[in-house]
Order: structure tokens, then sequence, then C-alpha cells
């Protein structure tokens, strides 16, 4: 028998931003089992809830993380609106809608870069993100901030878009899609890159789904399921479908990605065609009591939040599942049987975002 | 958003039987939690092409032990790991149990401290 040797990985690695821990278990250059360890940096930010009242609270949830942080903020507000009973204006829906996609944009565009980086392609990294500072700069111009937007509120959003920011948004997006179709060109048909990922790290669809795989991870095996399908926002008033790959590799996560990326920009064209004139917010009033789990569709897949209140001005008890914890036991799969060369791009390709874990 | 949700009340010893019919009838698990009430409250979530259903149960207290569903869904160990170490609630036969080091806390059990421990009194001397 080979003898084994354990490698840990992380929790500080060159390909990773964020700390987590892996204990590969290794014969010769194979990955036989990979062990891991979060919790270096867990912040508690779920337990806070008990010291920021149910409006205040909203701050907090969209600093869990610093890339899907409108995303956060606005599925803690469908669950407090929820359990009040509150009709966001439809405007606000809309705006909601705008907004998550540009988030959605510029973490993809942020994940193809450090995925670039990953397999040693510098130079793609580079105008990966610099088409990424471009989106961030509409999302700065509309809301102020370029990390937290700070415009989602319970009842409805802070900022509106005027007509001629709107305007100026699908003028910006035009450009910006010729640009990140030459990017994604080469992700997609350059010969070493497709070396470097068809065949490697293949999830295959009754895995990805029976290890509760979620987003791309899980879409890149063929499942097709995407929580914007459940309606929320204006999501029931725009027209698309989940894309799926089905090979399950590393090139079809990448794939369905990229192609997520044109099918946002498509889906913020149909809502500034179809965004009403109207009111912004609801008024709040009263204390929220009962109990629900919100369900969105992060970057990375699907985020809950599961709120319970007693009917005082403090929730009883907030939990967020972020994408990325469900993606743990998917990634420890797809670690198991491959080279050890491979696991820098194999812990990306689940886009792991550990803060929004370490909630 | 009004997404119709499912959830039902269960014992202890249900779990590991109605978590298994919910795998063969092909739902995938979302989520397990635990919230601290008077009691503790754990909630399992599962879908099933957007239907959503929720295993509810009422702890009387930490010392109950409940079993694990890891055997049924391999990636639960995650969330059944992190019910122990920030509730300190007891699971059995969890298939990667990391006995309380899953998480780095600087205290232990964190959502659901123990009670802190009266001041003993003073003897008087008469």
């Amino acid at each position: 028998m080979t003898k084994r040797t354990i490698i840990p990985f992380g929790p500080q690695h060159p390909v990773l931003p964020e700390p987590i821990h892996l204990d590969l278990v290794m014969e010769d250059e194979k990955v036989v089992q990979a062990i891991p360890s979060i919790g270096f940096i867990h912040r508690g930010l779920e337990k806070l809830v008990e010291k920021k009242d149910f409006v205040e609270y909203v701050y907090v949830a969209e600093r869990i993380c610093g890339i899907c942080s409108f995303i956060h903020g606005m599925t803690y507000c469908l669950a407090v609106e929820e359990i009040m009973k509150l009709e966001v204006p439809e405007r606000a829906s809309y705006l909601r809608v705008i907004w998550s996609e540009m988030s959605r944009i510029h973490s993809h565009l942020l994940w193809l870069g450090l995925f670039a980086d990953s397999f040693g392609f510098e130079s793609l990294f580079m105008h990966s993100w610099r088409v990424r500072e471009g989106i961030l700069d509409i999302i700065e111009e509309t809301t102020g901030g370029r990390v937290i937007f700070g415009s989602c509120k319970v009842g409805g959003v802070r900022k509106d878009i005027d007509k001629a920011g709107l305007e100026i948004i699908l003028k910006k997006l035009e450009k910006y899609e010729k640009e990140i179709k030459e990017i994604t060109d080469v992700f997609i048909n350059d010969s070493t890159v497709k070396h470097r990922l068809i065949g490697v790290g293949i999830l295959t669809k009754e895995e990805a789904y029976a290890l509760g795989a979620v987003g791309p991870t899980l879409r890149g095996s063929g499942v097709s399921q995407d929580m914007r399908k459940l309606g929320y926002a204006a999501y029931k008033n725009i027209n698309f479908e989940p894309i799926t790959e089905t090979s399950g590799d590393s090139y079809a996560r990448c794939v369905v990605r990229i192609k997520e990326l044109f099918q946002s920009i498509d889906i913020i064209r149909q809502a500034i065609a179809k965004i009403p004139e109207g009111p912004l917010e609801v008024k709040v009033t009263g204390t929220p009591n009962g109990e629900y789990f919100a369900r969105t569709e992060q970057p990375r897949g699907e985020v809950v939040y599961y709120a319970k209140a007693n009917g005082t001005k403090f929730l009883q008890r907030l939990r967020v599942r972020t994408p990325t914890f469900a993606n743990v036991g998917p990634l420890v799969k797809v670690l198991q049987g491959c080279e050890l060369a491979d696991v820098p791009v194999l812990v990306l390709t689940i886009d792991p975002c550990i803060s929004c874990t370490e909630r | 958003m009004t997404e119709e949700q499912t959830i039902v009340p269960i014992k202890p010893e249900e779990l590991v039987g109605r978590v298994t019919e919910l795998n063969k009838a092909g739902y995938r698990l979302v989520q397990i939690c635990a919230t601290k009430t008077d009691n503790i409250e754990l909630n399992y979530t599962f879908d099933n092409k957007y239907r959503f259903m929720d295993l509810k149960i009422a702890l009387p207290s930490v010392e109950v032990e409940i079993p694990s569903i890891s055997s049924v869904y391999w990636s639960a160990f995650l969330y059944e790991n992190e019910l122990k170490d920030l509730f300190n609630i007891k699971v059995k036969d969890i298939v990667i149990d990391y006995k309380g080091t899953f998480y780095k806390t600087s205290v232990k059990w964190p959502f659901n401290p123990p009670a802190p421990e009266k001041p003993k009194e003073e003897k008087k001397n008469d």
C-alpha cells in the first residue's frame, strides 16, 4: 500500500483570500480524502439580532458579505416583510432586481478573475477585474456605495434611479456586454484554459443534488434549480430560465457563470423596460411576530434567512445559511481522487465566500 | 414573495424515519438550525423542485440526545457539528464528528451559554 501523507491546505494559501483549512490525505500526488475545517473567523453576526432591532439589523445583514452584500440585505428584508405582511411597492421590487443582478455580474467577474489567477492566466485576471470596475461604477452612481449599497430597507428601498439614470445603465451595459464577450470567449475557447478545466473535478447530477449543492455548482451538473424562479421581488415578472450545463466538471461550472453574466444583463434590461412609476417604500408599523424562511439566489447559489420573531422589536432568532456552507460537502467530494495541483482550481470552482460562511 | 411553506412538528425519535422518507421522495437537504426559546427548537429544512418542507423538533433540553441524519444526507455533518459547537446540542453518530472543534469560538456554546453559577452564600460566623 502506498504511504499516506497529510498536506495541510490553508487557512493561509495564495489562492485563498479568506481562511478555510483542508487536511488533504495524499497517496503520492493523488488526494484520497479531504477534511475541511472552517470557523477561524466566525463572527456570530446571527447573535447580534438580539441587540439590533429588526429595522436596524439590515445594516448588519448587508455586512455579512462584501460581494453579495445587497442580496443579503434584501433577503433579510424579505423575511421580515413576509412575517409582517408588508406589501413592498412594485417600483422598489424592480429596483431590487436591478441591484441584485448588478451584484451577480460584479461577483461573477470577480470570480472569473480569481479563477484565471488560480490557473496562472494573469492577464485574463486583470481584464476581468477591469470590466468589473465599470460595473462597480454603475453601482456607486446609483446607490452611493461600491461594496455596501445601503439601498435596501424593510418595506422597500432607500434610493431611486431616475429615467435618465436608467438610460445611462442601458448604454453602459451595451458597452460592457461586448467587453465581457471578448473576455469570456477566452475562458470558453482557449486551449490552455480548456486543458486545465475539462474533465477536472466531476460532480455528477445525482451527487450534486444528494450533497445539497447550490447555485452554479449544482447547475453545472445539470440540475435546473434557481431560487429566482420562486418569484421574489419582481422576478415573477421577468422571463428567464435557469442556466445549466451537463458535464459537471470545472469547465461546466465556469460556463454556467459566464452565461449567467449575459442572463443578468438581459434581466436588467427587462426590469428597466417594465419598471413602473410609484412609491419606493411602504410605512412599517408594529413589530414582527411569526417565522419565515426567505430563500433567494445569490451569485453562489441559494441563501436562506430564517427569521423568528415574538412580537418584540428584537428578533428571537436569525439564521443565515449561506451558499458556500452548502457547497462545502460537494467540494470535499470533488477533491477526492484529484491531483494535488488541481486543488486550488477545484476549491475556486465552488466560488467560496468564507466571509459569508463565517457570518 | 409568499412561498408556501410546510412546517411539520415531529418528535426526536421520528426524525431519522421521516428524513429517510423525504430522501426517498427526492427532497434535498437545505439546512438545519437551532433556536433558543424557553428550551431548544430544531428546524430541518428540505426542498424538492421548489416545494418547501420543514421538520420542527421541540427539544425539552440540551441533555436530550438526537440522532444524526448524516447517514441519510451525508453533508448534514456540517450542520450537526454547528449545532454541537454553537448550541451544545448532543448529536450522536455524525459521520465526521469534530468533537467541538468545528468552530473556533472564544466561549463555549455562544448561542446557548450555560446559566451562570449562583454565587455561594458566605457562611456567617456567629
